[in-house]
């Protein structure tokens, strides 16, 4: 199988990578750079798990091939903290218990940062529909809400 | 997955040629489909033609209407203020469709060749007459409560799945295509074929030729155009059935209108019996009735979608009111 290869600007490190195209985004950072931080849920698009920003906007990683983003920026939950500084969505999923099992939160963190650039989060109601894209099956949701409320009023 | 050979074009000649130079070539836009259908075993090509590095994307301003590049992902077309003030319609189609996530990346021409969501279609070892030509519609006998009321064939009843093309049905949009000896201008109405004996066949379009743009012309009904969709949760979900208006009133009296509907036919469906109802009305209840009925007048429901006849009415109802009130 022909491999092509493509950099991939990863959390600020740069990484070269020779990939059978198949490979989607996801399966490209977990398994070949090894940031698991991203999930894999549903693996079709459809729980919002694997969300990162990609040049800034949020997408599903599973979904779409790594190939196709040769010379790309990404960010995953592993790229926001500094050093021991809690990026501030992070600090407000846990100051509002926005979790319980925890697996679907790098998404909701990404995609709601992704949220919050896209200036959607001026009320209750339309931070649910924006995000609708990511699920969470222990229902955590009013706290999720409310996490993304604080950092949206603070800004 | 098979394995595939992965090309990415920089200019549109190559990347028609070389889709065209393979018979089992896959087009890949924003992959928020092709990559389902490919890890889903529906789709096997022996080659990927990536069109991403095609200078084909945004929205320009011409003629008084607007040409969308085929590679505008669906949240620039949602965000754009000329589609938001003059095209409300699609606007509110846009962000009815997928989630936020997927229209970061899904591109306006690939949603209007997004493949349906019959489970019969996206299941590569049950037999489909759509997805494997002669082996039969597991739908009909089958699980069909989310199919077709109108426009189906005794080969497939599999409903389209795009609500960006219900609402450019009835804006009148136009497709501009390129193939290697021609380019096409081709009305979202005409792009579409009905399944009748080849469902497998589900556009005018040839092998390897390609959406470059989609074109909203400026008319007399746009502005006053809105877009509803009942689907079974608040968000992130295909339609039930979804309805796009659009209408011309002076005076008080509909002197055109559009109306289209998703979730309901196996293409974006033209109810062109209740354009013919309003066109000439006042925006009554009655003349609202009228139409809703009107609409499923040839509706061919199943043992399990009849309500989907009585849900075209209701949300024609709503919708045909929310535009007569001003949009």
């Amino acid at each position: 199988m022909t491999r092509t290869e493509i950099t991939l600007s990863v959390n600020g490190c740069q990484h070269t990578l020779a990939l059978d195209p198949r490979v989607t985004l996801l399966d490209a950072l977990r398994e070949v750079i090894g940031l698991t931080g991203a999930k894999k849920g549903c693996d079709r698009g459809e729980c919002g798990t694997c969300t990162v920003l990609v040049d800034g906007r949020r997408v599903y990683a599973c979904l779409t091939l790594a190939v196709m983003h040769d010379g790309a920026t990404v960010t995953t939950v592993e790229g926001l903290a500094d050093g021991t500084d809690l990026h501030p969505l992070q600090q407000a999923f846990i100051s509002r218990d926005a979790l319980q099992c925890g697996f679907c939160t790098p998404g909701q963190i990404l995609s709601a940062i992704g949220l919050l650039a896209e200036g959607r989060a001026t009320s209750e109601q339309e931070i649910r529909e924006f995000m609708s894209g990511n699920l969470c099956r222990c229902g955590a949701y009013p706290n999720i809400v409310a996490a993304i409320r604080d950092v949206a009023g603070a800004q | 997955m098979a394995p595939l050979e992965y090309l990415r074009p920089s200019d549109e000649g190559a990347a028609i040629a070389l889709a065209e130079a393979d018979g089992r070539a896959c087009l890949l836009a924003g992959g928020t489909d092709v990559v389902g259908l490919l890890k889903d075993g529906v789709l096997a090509p022996s080659r990927l033609v990536d069109i991403n590095a095609l200078p084909i994307a945004g929205v320009e301003i011409r003629d008084g209407g607007l040409s969308i590049g085929a590679l505008t992902r669906l949240s620039d077309v949602a965000d754009h203020p000329a589609v938001r003030g003059r095209f409300p319609a699609l606007a509110h189609a846009v962000l009815a469709a997928a989630s936020p996530q997927l229209r970061n990346m899904a591109t306006v021409g690939g949603s209007l060749l997004q493949r349906t969501r019959c489970g019969y279609f996206r299941d590569p070892v049950t037999p489909c007459n759509k997805r494997a030509p002669g082996t039969g519609c597991s739908a009909i006998d089958g699980e069909h409560r989310l199919h077709a009321i109108l426009g189906g064939s005794d080969r497939c009843i599999a409903v389209h799945p795009s609500d960006p093309a219900v609402a450019l049905l009835a804006l009148d949009a136009v497709v501009r295509t390129r193939g290697s000896r021609k380019e096409r201008a081709i009305p979202v109405d005409d792009l579409y074929l009905l399944p009748g004996s080849t469902p497998e066949r589900e556009t005018l379009l040839e092998h390897g030729e390609l959406i470059v743009a989609v074109e909203l012309p400026a008319t007399s009904f746009a502005a006053r155009s809105c877009y509803l969709k009942v689907r079974e949760r608040a968000s992130f979900e295909f339609a039930l059935v979804s309805a796009a208006v659009a209408l011309d009133v002076r005076g008080g009296v509909i002197r055109t209108a559009r109306v289209a509907l998703g979730g309901v036919a196996p293409r974006p469906w033209r109810a062109r019996a209740a354009e013919a109802v309003l066109r000439g009305s006042r925006m009554t209840e009655a003349t609202i009735a009228a139409a809703a009925s009107a609409a499923v007048r040839d509706a061919r429901p199943r043992e399990q979608n009849a309500f989907k006849v009585e849900l075209v009415r209701r949300v024609l109802t709503r919708v045909l009111a929310t535009a007569g009130a001003g949009g």
